[in-house]
């Protein structure tokens, strides 16, 4: 895409490329489906095409007594983005209209790519980041895994580094069209 | 589900059972450690706290850039799994992880001394990441089973963490000793200065006994790490060390000498503001 405007924010930007995120909050439903919907607006900061939700973070939503209860468990045990998603969780809820909001984080079951869904593939290939290829590797030395070149699709790929710029993504570049792209890896 | 429904209310579907739930509940922040589980749960933090500032240090110094993000993520993982058992252990007596990580002096931190090996050249490095990671990978796949439903959690999420950790450094292992003649004589170096260190992690304390199936017995980890190493010094074509045994003691609060030196960085900020935040 062309930037025209360089103080465009990043979640500006997003949208204009892919469109506004698909949970929207809606004005009738009941207090869970509300809630539900407020917790699966926010996005993990690193990946701000995502919602919690479908990247597989939000696990659940409760209401006992007019208490919203939110489960978030982390995508790598080091995720630096957790206190700002829970923060973010309890503005998003309580701007809902329901003022008591508790955020827990749990370990177990511990995360999996399997959990992104496939509107979060989707979106993931669109953004520019290759999404998991369903096929976690086995042993200590990588095969060649099928990814796919996000940009033109080829899967005449190869990867640069086991790590990219988040714990959960490793650098990856397309032989065929010569760009570097992350790759969200199976995990 | 029925397709019935707004796209808004399918994106947040949560695919969790009441089976899956209770199994999360049991893994809570609720629960309190018992002061030996505690103990343990320093052990394994302890070893991941202080091996996460180490590869911390690299950044902006390895030999390319990839390195540097690929350590700094290593060291992430590591502060992740030293946090939740730091967490875990304050639970025994109410102190946070913060009062655990900044505010005990040397004697109280129970890491191993392979963990306080220092960072030497990238070979002693990835030498100290091929032990260390292949240690935590047997490690963390038992203590998936403990008895204990944190250290179960903890674990279940580390060990497909450290498959990683272990995979970077047998691909540099093997780059090492099979590139240069100089990357070839520092790897062996490397490895012949870091493998003393091994056997301390494999020996039963006293402890051990009084935690039962919470822990996973040291002693029963020295032939699965063997099995997985011993196949990547092979290929490396790198002579498994016997120089000698380091005495160890970490685990007693008697700890390498270079130990101190890295608390005193990593705590001195932490002890100069108690409580600062921002």
């Amino acid at each position: 895409m062309v930037i025209r405007d360089v103080l465009l924010t990043r979640a500006e930007a997003l949208e204009a490329v892919l469109g506004a995120p698909p949970t929207v909050v809606p004005a009738d439903g009941t207090d869970l489906e509300r809630a539900r919907a407020a917790a699966s607006t926010v996005c993990d900061p690193e990946l701000p095409v995502l919602s919690i939700a479908d990247l597989g973070v939000l696990r659940e939503v409760r209401l006992d007594d007019g208490v919203v209860s939110v489960t978030v468990t982390p995508t790598y045990s080091g995720c630096p983005m957790m206190q700002v998603i829970e923060r973010d969780i309890g503005r998003a809820v309580r701007a809902a209209g329901l003022a008591d909001v508790r955020v827990r984080t749990v370990l177990s079951p511990a995360w999996t790519t399997a959990w992104i869904s496939a509107e979060g593939r989707r979106r993931l290939e669109e953004f520019g980041i290759a999404p998991p290829t369903g096929t976690r590797p086995i042993g200590p030395i990588q095969g060649g895994l099928h990814v796919r070149c996000p940009h033109c699709r080829s899967l005449n790929t190869r990867e640069i580094s086991h790590y990219g710029s988040t714990a959960c993504k490793a650098l990856y570049a397309c032989r065929a069209c010569g760009e570097p792209f992350d790759f969200f890896k199976d995990h | 589900m029925t397709d019935t429904r707004s796209h808004a209310v399918r994106a947040v579907h949560i695919s969790v059972d009441e089976v899956e739930l209770a199994a999360e509940l049991a893994g809570d922040e609720g629960r309190i450690a018992t002061s030996d589980i505690a103990e343990y749960a320093l052990w394994l933090g302890d070893d991941a706290l202080i091996l996460a500032q180490q590869l911390g240090a690299w950044i902006a110094h390895a030999p390319e850039l990839e390195e540097d993000v690929a350590l700094a993520n290593i060291a992430l993982d590591l502060l992740g799994h030293a946090r939740s058992l730091l967490r875990y252990a304050g639970t025994a007596d109410g102190r946070s992880e913060d009062d655990l990580a900044y505010f005990r002096d040397e004697p109280e931190f129970r890491s191993a001394w392979l963990f306080e090996q220092p960072n030497g050249d990238f070979a002693h490095t990835i030498a100290r990441q091929l032990a260390a990671s292949t240690y935590l990978c047997v490690l963390y796949e038992r203590l998936q089973r403990s008895g204990d439903p944190v250290l179960a959690a903890v674990a279940g999420k580390a060990v497909k963490e450290v498959a990683y950790h272990r995979d970077h450094a047998v691909q540099w292992t093997l780059r090492l000793a099979g590139g240069t003649d100089e990357s070839r004589r520092r790897m062996i170096t490397a490895t012949g200065d870091i493998w003393p260190y091994v056997d301390e992690l494999f020996r039963d304390e006293p402890l051990i006994d009084r935690v039962g199936d919470a822990a996973v017995r040291p002693s029963t980890l020295r032939a699965p790490f063997e099995g997985l190493v011993a196949p990547v010094l092979a290929e490396a074509e790198l002579e498994v060390p016997t120089r000698f045994t380091a005495s160890g003691g970490g685990r007693r609060g008697e700890h390498f000498p270079t130990l101190g030196y890295l608390l005193a960085e990593m705590q001195v900020l932490a002890r100069a503001h108690p409580g600062a935040t921002w």
